[in-house]
């Protein structure tokens, strides 16, 4: 049979990073074609090319053996590409019906037809099997028929590839096989299908075929019924390590930092100690509740239960004023979001959480500041020519150095990172996991969340797993083991 | 040469000023006479002193559409203390001040504790104050104030008017504390991302209130001094004066998302909408044609600010060619 899609050779690059490396993937008329890999494979990279959200740098992409990169969204919808993201994109106010045909609406004169778009809506929801009044507010709708809505939108614009990102990661399982119904029923109609899951079990009971990415690269393509279980783990996570890690060994000192049963709506029960010159990492996978965890801690979000204690003593910590006079800090997950303002000065980005002690009487002593901050431009190296540059003219590495040399001010001793050398290059990473080894030499502790697993099992000392708001293993260095914790984020 | 482009490019805000001085200069004789530009200056101190408040506040990102109904509520509290009960003048003038503070201060709450955006809910308390006006006048202008009153918008100190003195005092104020303070600091750092100062351990909510506050007091001495210039409390004062005020402010570069933008081009718009009102009178336009003009200054405005900042995302954009 011949391929409705083939992507072949794409490449990918972002600032400093390869976000894929000469990738290759097909797609047969009516198949269910897994695409799997850890965060950071590159997954989402090759669909956003697919939508024409970015364009690939490099390679060709064939449609019906016809040439149509670079992608636009336009033109990809009117190659009948439809993506499904995880986020539903659809007017919670408006109905179905208006959701549905947001921006095609079929008009009759001036006027929208209400009669046929209703008739069409019916028809598509039929099609899908499910039976819901298209007039229905999405807000009222359960998740799974939200996601119903947006493949019923898709399949307005007689979608042929289907592309479904995450489907089931809000649905219950009743829903999910109702979900798997509509896809066979999809497939039957001669829809192809991507399909993009962590979750390895639903892989199996629905895909015809897998391809593995791992680091931005292609890894390969198989069927289910010639790939075990623990081979395709190992394919996903089986590499060699590229990196080098600061070989630093520290004292591990006191406990610094525990919590107990800390629950709010995003975790639930979690409990954790951590001791000075310790880097505890936390694994998981997107949404498995380890930045709430750090948000909470720090008082960036509310908590409904649970103690925190700082060297012994339990803390109140409300919001983020009373977290930093306890001497904990939070690099945040988005530093350009979260950790910087990037229309003021560097300068003023490293002073931002400690103006108080650099002033009097309300006003900055100038000349204290800039020495404070020369010292910490120089102790942690941060590349900018001139402090009184805007944050945003600095490299991505060099951003996050600025997030840390604002705690490094406020002498800050329990530091949370999250996510701290996404999106920087090979060299930065180094510096700033040196740059942490260094800090926990000096008696801090380090509470670190990644997404990337061979960094976390290179820099930590210990590792606790998440999955959906709960503890679900813990592994001490002579455990690590990727597989393991594969197995423990994803509940397989 | 190139040094002179680069600065104007940078302060575009100061090349339109000198434009405009030289335009009016070649049309009208008496333009460029020292008594009219003292009077140009002494008719913007109003304007000047409330603009200084503005630029605190959208510099946060935000915005505050009370000055106007403030600057009136403020003229009719002072002039009923002072011909009602007699009130010495000097405590009059405090009142006024405080009375602009409280406004301020509500302002304050809504915009950081109850969460509303600030466009609405500076429209409604507008609305609200406007009506107390109505309501404590009946609607009639109040007059009759003693003669000592009148020396903060009339008097002279040397050839300066105290209007004038009055501004600079207040501008140097601000742009110290907008320059030198960690509250200057984090009005930038609000206005240009608030959540990473939150989580720098900032209270947020408490510094938009004191902003509001401030701005509040400014407002309220404008009041104050307008009063005195015009020795007669009208309920309609300050009708509009909101509008002059974020024009020039937003002629003067601020951005009007936040975070960008100092408070010397906050005076460069003053001076400019001033001279531009100043010149066209001079020039016999009709006021209600002045009103349109103004309003192609502030649209001409916002968009020069919106263009610098985002050139790309402006106009067509060429289809890129397929290669087949």
């Amino acid at each position: 049979m011949g391929s409705i899609l083939t992507m072949r050779g794409i490449g990918k690059w972002y600032p400093g990073v390869q976000a894929l490396k000469s990738v290759d993937f097909d797609l047969e008329p009516g198949e269910v074609h897994a695409l799997v890999g850890e965060n950071g494979a590159g997954k989402s990279t090759l669909i956003k090319i697919l939508s024409g959200a970015t364009t690939n740098d490099e390679g060709e992409i064939l449609l019906d053996g016809e040439r149509i990169d670079p992608l636009t969204p336009v033109k990809s919808q009117a190659a009948g590409i439809c993506v499904v993201y995880q986020e539903i994109n659809l007017v919670p106010e408006m109905s179905i019906m208006q959701n549905i045909f947001l921006g095609a609406e079929i008009k009759n004169g001036l006027f929208c037809d209400d009669a046929t778009m209703r008739s069409r809506v019916e028809e598509l929801l039929n099609r899908l099997g499910i039976s819901i009044d298209p007039g229905k507010r999405v807000s009222e709708l359960s998740t799974a028929q939200q996601q119903m809505v947006e493949i019923a939108k898709g399949l307005l614009l007689e979608a042929k590839i289907l592309v479904l990102d995450e489907p089931t990661a809000a649905l219950t399982s009743e829903e999910i096989q109702r979900l798997f119904e509509v896809i066979k029923a999809l497939k039957k109609q001669g829809v192809s299908i991507i399909y993009i899951s962590h979750r390895l079990e639903e892989i199996y009971m629905i895909a015809d075929r897998i391809t593995v990415l791992r680091d931005g690269s292609y890894i390969c393509t198989s069927t289910p019924a010639q790939l075990t279980n623990n081979q395709l783990i190992k394919y996903i996570v089986g590499r060699e390590l590229s990196q080098q890690y600061p070989d630093i060994q520290t004292n591990i000192g006191d406990e610094m930092l525990r919590v107990e049963h800390l629950t709010n709506s995003k975790i639930s029960d979690v409990t954790f100690a951590v001791r000075a010159g310790e880097i505890l990492g936390f694994a998981g996978l997107v949404g498995s509740g380890r930045t709430e965890i750090l948000r909470a801690i720090f008082g960036a979000d509310a908590l409904d239960s649970g103690r925190i204690f700082v060297k012994g003593r339990e803390v109140n910590i409300v919001d983020p004023q009373s977290a930093i006079k306890e001497g904990i800090a939070l690099v945040p997950e988005e530093r350009k979001s979260q950790g910087l303002v990037l229309s003021l000065s560097c300068k003023t980005n490293i002073t931002l959480a400690s103006l108080r002690k650099i002033c009097r009487l309300g006003f900055i002593r100038r000349r204290l500041e800039k020495e404070v901050v020369d010292d910490k431009v120089k102790a942690i190296k941060i590349k900018c020519s001139n402090t009184d540059f805007k944050a945003s003219t600095l490299s991505g590495g060099n951003q996050q150095k600025l997030v840390i040399a604002k705690w490094l001010c406020c002498n800050s001793d329990i530091l949370l990172v999250d996510e701290p050398t996404r999106g920087i290059d090979v060299g930065a990473k180094n510096e700033i996991y040196e740059l942490m080894k260094k800090s926990c030499n000096e008696g801090r502790a380090v509470v670190m969340v990644s997404s990337d697993l061979p960094e976390l099992l290179g820099v930590a000392d210990r590792i606790i797993v998440m999955h959906e708001g709960r503890v679900s293993g813990e592994l001490k260095k002579d455990e690590f083991d990727s597989e393991v914790i594969f197995k423990l984020a994803t509940n397989s | 040469m190139k040094k002179i482009l680069r600065f104007f490019s940078k302060n575009i805000t100061i090349l339109v000023l000198i434009v405009c001085v030289v335009f009016f200069s070649l049309v009208s004789d008496v333009f460029f006479t020292v008594n009219n530009i003292t009077n140009v200056i002494r008719q913007v101190a109003v304007t000047g002193i409330a603009a200084a408040g503005m630029t605190m506040i959208m510099l946060t990102g935000g915005i505050d559409l009370t000055p106007g109904s403030t600057v009136g509520f403020v003229g009719v509290i002072c002039a009923l203390l002072m011909t009602k009960i007699g009130m010495p003048v000097w405590l009059v003038v405090i009142v006024g001040i405080l009375a602009g503070l409280l406004i301020g201060l509500l302002n304050g709450v809504l915009v950081a504790y109850a969460k509303m955006p600030p466009l609405i809910c500076t429209l409604a308390v507008m609305h609200g104050i406007r009506g107390l006006c109505y309501i404590l006048t009946s609607g009639m202008p109040i007059f009759g104030f003693p003669s000592s009153f009148g020396v903060l918008g009339k008097a002279y100190i040397g050839f300066i008017p105290v209007p004038i003195i009055i501004l600079a005092v207040v501008f140097v104020a601000i742009a110290l504390l907008l320059e030198k303070t960690s509250m200057g600091r984090h009005i930038y750092a609000i206005g240009g991302n608030r959540e990473a100062l939150r989580l720098s351990g900032v209270n947020v909510e408490k510094r938009l209130v004191q902003v509001y506050g401030i701005a509040g007091v400014l407002f309220g001495l404008a009041g104050v001094v307008l009063l005195s210039r015009i020795s007669s409390a009208q309920p309609s004062a300050g009708n509009g004066f909101e509008f002059d005020v974020v024009t020039a402010v937003v002629l003067g570069g601020i951005s009007v998302s936040g975070g960008e933008g100092k408070l010397s081009g906050a005076i460069t718009g003053v001076l400019i909408m001033g001279i531009l009102a100043n010149g066209m009178t001079l020039l016999n336009i009709y006021e209600y044609y002045q009103m349109i003009m103004k309003c192609l200054v502030l649209l001409i405005a916002v968009f020069a600010g919106e263009y610098a900042k985002n050139k790309q995302s402006f106009g067509f954009r060429k289809k890129r060619k397929v290669v087949d």
